[in-house]
């Protein structure tokens, strides 16, 4: 019975380093296109008449519009600046969240005026919100991100707020306030790094409903103004060409706007994975 | 003659877990377990909470997680016994009474659970046959449209036994079946599983309530570190222990409560903690170099088993 | 300094029938008291009103005062059956300890805690290990009455009777008065000067 008990490295690859390699290559591809965004120049961007309305082509991946500006310049750009939206209006959510949550944990009342407040904003529309507070904070990206902010705190806070009722039945919650804690106290050091995982994970959940709403309000003429370069733009401007055939101009950007919420679900589904307690030892 | 029901030989149930990092460890929860159970005998596991013994009812039954590893051989009535017979035989002739009530469906009538899932045809003879068996235990014809939260806490124990009575097995394993319960239940219980041994089932009563292993069992099993280290019959534990044989044994009968209340020093080594001998050593009094050296195999002595590497010495109270 | 416990009437809001009903109990300093009651009885339900942890008709007193006041420590600990239930899973060991008191080396080395420990998390260690961290913390030097409730009774006879030794000796060095909640009526009479029976003093 001398077997080697020895941590050892399996030979096949374990599930949390293929989980960690999936979460940080596709982080990278994120990151790579919020970085490309920022080094695409205006004068890349600039109007081309003889190349205009051209199919996709070497040249030109995903064809150009009617202008002759290449569509895949256009496109990265405007996934730039969605991802940088998505992520501002995913932070001012989860900030909402856990600030509402804290607050539903000092006395009774309060948390059942955020429970009010969850079941309000939830029970109107997330689009409809988003109109209403984007265009009465006069538009534009200031205004988008606190409309798509705003509006998507509600899981999260439910999420934490039944989380941190469960904690709070716990013994060691009673034992903490026996040994002379203040309420503060308990809930840095107690609450907070039990929902720590709750909060990130919710976070990054958020972003791609964020990205969505973005793209779906300015589409509609909500949201961004028509000279910002984002995706809801091109596809709204793509709409006047398609009956003419340039079906790319909806094609690709739309497709590669697909691709990026998947990308935010799949860190989202592997985070998961190595952060829920039944799955974390396979 | 009572025939051999089960029969574990050297089993070793680990588990794979990550560390810190990317890093994955084996943690061993039961290392070389050898045990035997004849019909209509009780075998008793006795270990702290925590220790994993409960594993050893996942393993025979084979349910355990998908992240546990089980090594060695285990038969049933001589037929080798893998995965492919546990599922046949779980639920059939061999049966588990699980810890609580909270392991019945709360949603479900307390005979519809019973029963199982049947075809129309069978569910006449099973339900008289669920009756029967509820009958025998005391419990009236009223329960068996309740929902499990309306069973006090003595009638659940009863459901539980009688629901695991109900497919005729020939071997059943109860875990923790005492904790939480109040002196009269644990009676009850303990007469439960008496009487199915005198049914000519054979009971594994999985347990850290060395009252309750006294009371009811044969044969008592002593889990130390996941080790077993001794298997004593349960008429050992009498008068000054003189008839025990592993230091560790003689320490646990001393210092109940109704004995002596004997203070021993020292801890069981950690789970994760690398064992490379005696897991008795650090607190033995009469350690010699061999114990230090390797871990002991659990060896025959007499109708008993003992891991110890100067047992026999132990054993002639030499010391 | 004593503990009183006056008139105490307990019944969960669901409930119609009194769980414990004009109940009186006192513990005086560096007296040791057996409380003796089967499970379900309301022993667990006692012990967490005594130490302030539940609300309930009646009043609890120490030394003809009620307690009142938040955020300071209180005077009347309590030590839980599961050790693990009272450890935050994301703490350390040593900040666990931490929590109640700076405890010092002698007595963490005087519990059988090794050094090593300090920096496991709580799944790594035992029942057995767990109830001395849980032992130690409730013994700060501001504890005056310590209740246990079914301390031992998930842990094995060797560590039951290491864990008593401990408590019983610090509660007599420092004139805590102990509450020994127990079923097990052999455990309660080796530990106890005087032994009560909780149908006894319970009119419900």
């Amino acid at each position: 019975m001398n077997k080697s008990k020895n941590t050892y490295y399996f030979k096949k690859m374990n599930l949390r380093t293929k989980t960690l390699l999936i979460i940080s290559l596709t982080a990278l591809i994120l990151i790579a296109i919020v970085i490309n965004s920022f080094f695409i120049e205006a004068s890349s961007l600039t109007t081309n008449f003889p190349m205009r309305n051209m199919p996709p082509s070497f040249e030109h991946i995903f064809g150009t519009d009617w202008m002759g500006r290449d569509m895949f310049t256009r496109t990265l750009k405007g996934l730039g600046l969605s991802i940088q939206v998505g992520a501002f209006a995913s932070i001012v959510s989860t900030i909402i969240a856990v600030i509402l949550t804290f607050v539903s944990r000092l006395n009774k009342y309060l948390d059942s005026f955020v429970n009010w407040l969850i079941d309000l904003f939830a029970s109107i529309p997330h689009l409809l919100v988003i109109i209403l507070v984007s265009i009465s904070l006069g538009g534009g990206l200031f205004g988008v991100i606190i409309a798509v902010g705003v509006s998507h705190w509600t899981s999260l806070t439910r999420v934490l707020r039944a989380e941190i009722k469960q904690i709070n039945t716990f013994e060691y919650i009673a034992l903490s306030k026996s040994f002379g804690k203040s309420n503060l106290w308990i809930t840095g050091k107690h609450f907070l790094p039990l929902v720590l995982t709750q909060i990130i994970l919710g976070t990054i959940l958020i972003f791609p409903h964020a990205i969505m709403h973005e793209a779906s309000v300015t589409f509609l003429g909500f949201g961004l103004s028509p000279h910002e370069p984002a995706i809801g733009i091109i596809l709204s401007e793509s709409m006047k060409y398609l009956a003419t055939g340039a079906w790319w101009l909806a094609f690709f950007p739309g497709l590669s706007l697909l691709l990026i919420i998947l990308i935010f679900d799949l860190i989202g589904d592997n985070l998961r994975k190595l952060l829920d307690p039944t799955k974390a030892h396979e | 003659m009572s025939e051999e029901l089960l029969k574990v030989s050297n089993i070793s149930i680990s588990f794979i877990q990550y560390g810190s990092g990317l890093k994955q460890n084996i943690l061993d929860v039961i290392s070389d377990l050898t045990l035997d159970i004849s019909q209509g005998e009780i075998v008793a596991v006795l270990g702290s909470s925590g220790s994993g013994k409960s594993l050893l009812a996942h393993g025979i039954l084979g349910i355990l997680p998908s992240n546990a590893n089980l090594s060695g051989t285990m038969h049933y009535r001589g037929e080798p016994l893998n995965q492919n017979l546990k599922e046949k035989l779980r639920g059939d002739e061999i049966a588990l009474i699980p810890q609580s009530v909270k392991f019945l469906d709360p949603l479900m009538k307390i005979s519809e659970q019973a029963i199982g899932d049947c075809t129309e045809e069978e569910k006449e003879e099973k339900k008289a046959i669920q009756r029967e068996v509820f009958e025998k235990y005391g419990l009236s014809k009223e329960v068996d449209d309740m929902y499990p939260f309306q069973l006090s806490g003595g009638m659940a124990r009863r459901v539980l036994v009688s629901t695991a009575l109900l497919s005729n097995p020939k071997l059943v394993i109860a875990d923790e079946p005492t904790p939480g319960l109040d002196e009269r239940s644990i009676k009850e219980t303990l007469n439960h599983l008496r009487q199915m041994a005198n049914d000519n089932v054979g009971v594994l009563l999985i347990t850290h309530d060395i009252n309750a292993a006294l009371e009811v069992a044969d044969k008592i099993a002593i889990f130390y570190a996941g080790y077993v280290i001794e298997i004593a019959n349960s008429s050992d534990f009498t008068g000054d222990g003189e008839k025990l044989i592993h230091p560790y044994t003689k320490a646990l009968y001393h210092a109940l409560p109704q004995n002596d209340f004997k203070l021993t020093e020292g801890h069981q080594p950690l789970h994760d903690e690398l064992l490379k001998y005696c897991p008795y050593f650090e607190r033995c009094e009469h350690p010699t170099d061999i114990c230090h050296e390797t871990i002991p195999k659990l060896i025959d002595i007499g109708d008993k088993k003992i891991r110890c590497n100067r047992a026999n010495e132990f054993k002639t109270g030499e010391f | 300094m004593i503990l009183k416990g006056e008139n105490i009437s307990f019944k969960y809001p669901s409930s119609d029938n009194y769980l414990i009903k004009d109940l009186n109990i006192s513990l005086k300093s560096s007296e040791i008291k057996g409380l003796v009651g089967d499970s379900g009885s309301g022993k667990s339900t006692l012990c967490k009103i005594l130490a302030g942890f539940k609300k309930s008709e009646g009043e609890v007193i120490i030394d003809g005062v009620k307690k009142t006041k938040k955020n300071i420590f209180n005077p009347v600990q309590l030590i839980f059956q599961h050790p693990e239930l009272t450890m935050n899973p994301k703490w350390k060991m040593k900040d666990v300890l931490k929590e109640s008191w700076d405890v010092d080396h002698d007595l963490i080395k005087e519990f059988g805690i090794q050094e090593s420990w300090l920096n496991r998390w709580p799944n790594e260690l035992s029942g057995g290990e767990l109830q001395r961290f849980a032992v130690l913390r409730a013994l700060s030097p501001k504890t005056k009455f310590l209740i246990c409730d079914e301390i031992t009774t998930m842990l094995d006879a060797v560590t039951q009777v290491q864990i008593w030794e401990l408590v019983t000796k610090i509660a007599k060095e420092r004139n805590i008065g102990l509450l020994v909640v127990s079923h097990d009526k052999d455990l309660v009479k080796r530990i106890c000067d005087d032994v009560i029976y909780l149908e006894e003093i319970n009119n419900n």
